[in-house]
């Protein structure tokens, strides 16, 4: 039950773009074509949920004993992120060609999504309470289920987004609201729509 | 002469981060709640912007190619975990009031951006000038957007509260963030491009 819990609050209630602004530039840099948008959400998919796994395991067995994850946490996240990313490329590339083909060009770009290193930080920093249960710190298997189920929030949003963005794309607007603009604007009436599952959990 | 002081002013319209660039769009979301909220995440990332782009510039020459990006980014990290303890040491309040999106200077793309752009292949007195430049573009910014929005959101500019009661809840909350940042570049689209 907490489980369902924690995943419909991160996919609906807390949605990663859309409440939390979380990896917001790849989220509007990538969703012009709902193809790409869907690349682009399972390599992020992939990504937040291994990277949330590794960082809560190195903080909680090698930072937190030895003192270190007040000044070291920000700098050792990053680096394993980004060691990280460039790995899955290169076990993907031997493993899985035609993932490694459909992911290729997003793999990279990931580094700098701040979706990552923000579930990361946010997963052993702060405390977290669902269903009116009490705060609490997330134990391995809640943090895994939370990167998961935010990540597919992530990517929810992206593909509603480049799909209406393809809509967008074929109609005529206003000269000034041209490109990013009138996207922004459906993504605050999107965002006005998600506020309607506030409440549920 | 001239060309330092545009160094300086070019962040303002003509490299703005947020309306031309498009660059770190998070915290600019996110912390815009209220005027001095998007003041304090501003100045922040101005800190991290100015050091960072100092010594990226001192050490560009000598970082092997084949690792810049890394080497970069740990620079950015040091700096950005120095303005976290700086900040819990004194002031703890803004601090959490910004809570997550301070660690997340690391990868604001602004800052990146910049050290590769430019503080990689220029000298260090103008990189200095162009992280403030670029510094004070991006505060401004968030301050106009945190403007108003809570004028909208909660009636009020700087904390000084002009209206008895509430505002448009909605524009202190996440779907105001968006609407407002979108009209304002509409705004920005059609002043800058006259």
């Amino acid at each position: 039950m907490e489980y369902f819990l924690i995943i419909i609050s991160a996919i609906f209630v807390n949605n990663i773009v859309l409440a939390q602004f979380l990896g917001v530039c790849p989220f509007l840099g990538v969703s012009n074509k709902l193809s790409t948008a869907t690349g682009m959400s399972g390599a992020v998919c992939f990504v937040i949920t291994l990277a949330t796994v590794v960082t809560y395991l190195i903080n909680q067995y090698l930072l937190v004993p030895f003192g270190l994850d007040k000044f070291m946490q920000t700098i050792v996240f990053i680096l394993v992120i980004a060691a990280l990313v460039q790995t899955v490329e290169i076990v993907l590339k031997k493993i899985s060609p035609s993932l490694y083909q459909a992911l290729g060009i997003f793999l990279p770009l990931i580094t700098t999504n701040c979706a990552v290193l923000g579930v990361a930080i946010n997963v052993v920093t702060k405390e977290f309470s669902f269903g009116g249960g009490a705060a609490h710190m997330m134990g391995l298997g809640e943090a895994t289920v939370y990167a998961l189920a935010t990540s597919l929030g992530y990517g929810l949003a992206m593909i509603l987004f480049a799909g209406m963005r393809e809509h967008l794309a074929a109609n005529e607007v206003p000269k000034a609201f041209k490109g990013l603009p009138i996207a922004m604007i459906t993504v605050g009436i999107m965002a006005m729509a998600f506020l309607g599952f506030s409440g549920i959990v | 002469m001239a060309n330092k002081l545009s160094l300086i002013t070019k962040g303002l319209v003509k490299e703005n981060p947020t309306f031309v660039l498009v660059l770190g769009m998070c915290p600019t979301l996110a912390t815009t709640t209220s005027a001095v909220n998007g003041l304090e995440m501003g100045l922040a990332t101005m800190f991290v912007l100015i050091l960072s782009n100092i010594v990226i510039s001192l050490i560009a020459p000598v970082v092997p190619d084949k690792v810049h990006i890394p080497a970069y980014i740990v620079v950015i990290a040091t700096f950005v975990t120095l303005l976290q303890l700086l900040m819990q040491a004194f002031t703890p309040d803004v601090y959490a009031t910004l809570g997550l999106f301070i660690p997340l200077i690391v990868v604001n793309c602004i800052v990146l951006g910049r050290a590769e752009a430019f503080a990689s292949k220029n000298s260090v007195g103008d990189s200095a000038l162009d992280g403030i430049g670029i510094g004070i573009g991006f505060t401004l910014t968030l301050t106009v957007i945190g403007i108003v929005r809570e004028i909208l959101g909660s009636g009020s500019i700087f904390g000084w509260k002009f209206i008895a009661g509430d505002g448009i809840l909605a524009f202190v909350m996440a779907p105001g963030a968006f609407l407002v940042l979108g009209y304002l570049m509409v705004l920005f689209n059609k002043l800058a491009k006259k």
